[in-house]
């Protein structure tokens, strides 16, 4: 990730910072200009609750470039308890045990980092519940 | 003895430990043919995508959510450590913005080998005493490596805890005092770009360990006038299981007053982290009016000595967020293999 996007996304990539449109009252994630439900313009911004669940989920085995020392790893569609759906990696689950409808939580980790001299991207991934884990 | 002009204390604690675990008998069974003791049952190792940062942001958001405040009303946030994930761009700044305590904020790195998160803490109690500012989020945290073969290899582990020092008015514990003892003592250091630390051997223990401690120990209860039997608890840096328990009868305290906050055999030693996520275990148990003696310890070399007392406020307040014994229970045993792996032994290129 170039340098200027890594400082433009990282409070929504660290903490999910999001929106809510001042129109519809739809949650939105990412942050954006135009509400993707009601196209209008006027938004607030909202801190999520870091809690939903597994919509659905893939492991990865041959990962893209930046991503090679992690495999295998688990890929998921999380369905936010807010309402929005998103794209992360699940941590803490060593590949077994992820099942649609899963109930996991936000974490910040190391997402990638740009070689051996470049920037350490962190961000958002989710894990299974903590108190549930024990 | 440092004392503030406005009683300070811990508003929110938390503790951060990753789930997995290497066992002592793996480092013996590589390196020792499987024989020989060691010096701690298992420590704690970080997943391949957490490091300090991670680590620090995890444990912050368990003390905001215990005390509830606005993070906006921190006024500084300091990371000790002796791991941080850049040697020049600070962990602080990200630990910061990711809990939402940017922009108006000091943010800071320190490093005191295993004494900087305790450092931060006295620094805290600084500001909030002298009232320039109301909060102050103070963090220890480390991801320890030892070179492979090294006696440090069984305990170097991941982990550490963070407070958010504040008014005592609003505190689960309240700072009675602190006081710091430190000199040049050359016993455990890490030259620039080198990966893994050197360490005196055995000088690391009586001129170092045990004097740094007891001194700054026994200076702070005399002028305190309180006595080991004053304290429900007590805990001191963890470099492995024996030598916080021998320091602890050298000063006159019992087994059951160190016992609460004894992680090492089960987790290593968290470096930064070390005495620190000791105190917010002990805090998981700790009743009000119970007093609780800490005294930190960094190589190079200083202690810094803490006497607390617990307030009704606590009770409510743990059960906010994740206990210590939560994480150490999160427990997935790794072979050394995978711990090589884990830890970058590999040259991979």
């Amino acid at each position: 990730m170039s340098i200027p996007r890594n400082w433009r996304t990282r409070q929504q990539r660290y903490s999910l910072k999001a929106e809510v449109c001042n129109t519809c009252g739809n949650t939105i994630f990412p942050p954006r200009d135009v509400c993707p439900h009601c196209a209008e313009q006027k938004q607030s911004w909202t801190n999520l609750s870091g809690r939903g669940e597994v919509y659905s989920y893939t492991t990865m085995y041959n990962a893209p470039s930046g991503f090679e020392e992690y495999t295998p790893y688990t890929m998921a569609l999380v369905k936010l308890s807010e309402g929005p759906m998103l794209t992360a990696q699940l941590t803490d689950v060593d590949g077994n045990g992820v099942a649609i409808g899963m109930p996991v939580e936000m974490v910040t980790r190391k997402l990638t980092q740009d070689g051996d001299e470049g920037q350490i991207l962190y961000g958002y991934k989710f894990r299974p519940l903590l108190r549930q884990a024990v | 003895m440092l004392k503030p002009d406005r009683d300070v204390g811990i508003v929110g604690y938390g503790a951060y430990v990753p789930r997995y675990r290497l066992p002592a008998s793996e480092v013996t069974r590589i390196w020792n043919d499987g024989a020989g003791g060691a010096p701690v049952k298992e420590k704690a190792v970080a997943g391949l995508d957490e490091d300090t940062v991670t680590m620090s942001i995890e444990a912050a958001r368990n003390a905001l959510d215990r005390a509830r405040i606005d993070p906006q009303e921190i006024r500084a946030v300091w990371v000790g450590s002796e791991s941080h994930p850049y040697a020049v761009k600070p962990t602080s700044t990200i630990v910061a913005e990711a809990i939402g305590a940017t922009p108006n904020v000091q943010a800071a790195d320190l490093e005191f080998a295993c004494k900087a998160g305790s450092e931060a803490i006295v620094a805290g109690i600084g500001i909030v005493g002298s009232g320039m500012g109301r909060y102050v989020l103070a963090i220890g945290m480390d991801t320890a490596q030892g070179r492979p073969g090294d006696a440090l290899e069984y305990t170097a582990a991941s982990g550490g805890a963070a407070f958010l020092v504040g008014p005592a008015e609003e505190s689960v514990a309240v700072y009675e005092a602190t006081l710091s003892h430190v000199t040049d003592t050359p016993d455990f250091w890490r030259r620039a770009y080198v990966h893994y630390p050197s360490h005196g051997h055995r000088f690391t223990g009586e001129p170092a360990y045990f004097e740094h401690i007891t001194r700054a120990a026994r200076q702070l209860m005399a002028e305190l006038g309180a006595q080991p039997a004053d304290y429900t608890y007590a805990v001191f840096h963890q470099p492995n299981t024996k030598f916080p328990q021998r320091v602890g009868q050298m000063l006159g305290f019992t087994s059951d007053q160190i016992e609460a906050g004894l992680l090492a055999p089960v987790i290593g030693n968290t470096y930064a982290g070390s005495s620190l996520i000791g105190l917010t275990a002990i805090l998981d148990e700790a009743q009000p009016g119970d007093r609780i003696f800490m005294v930190s310890f960094g190589s190079g070399a200083g202690s810094d000595a803490f006497s607390l007392r617990v307030t009704d406020r606590l009770i409510e307040r743990r059960a906010r967020a994740p206990l210590t014994r939560d994480y150490i229970a999160r427990r997935v045993e790794i072979d050394y293999a995978t711990y090589a792996r884990y830890r970058h032994k590999l040259q991979m290129k």
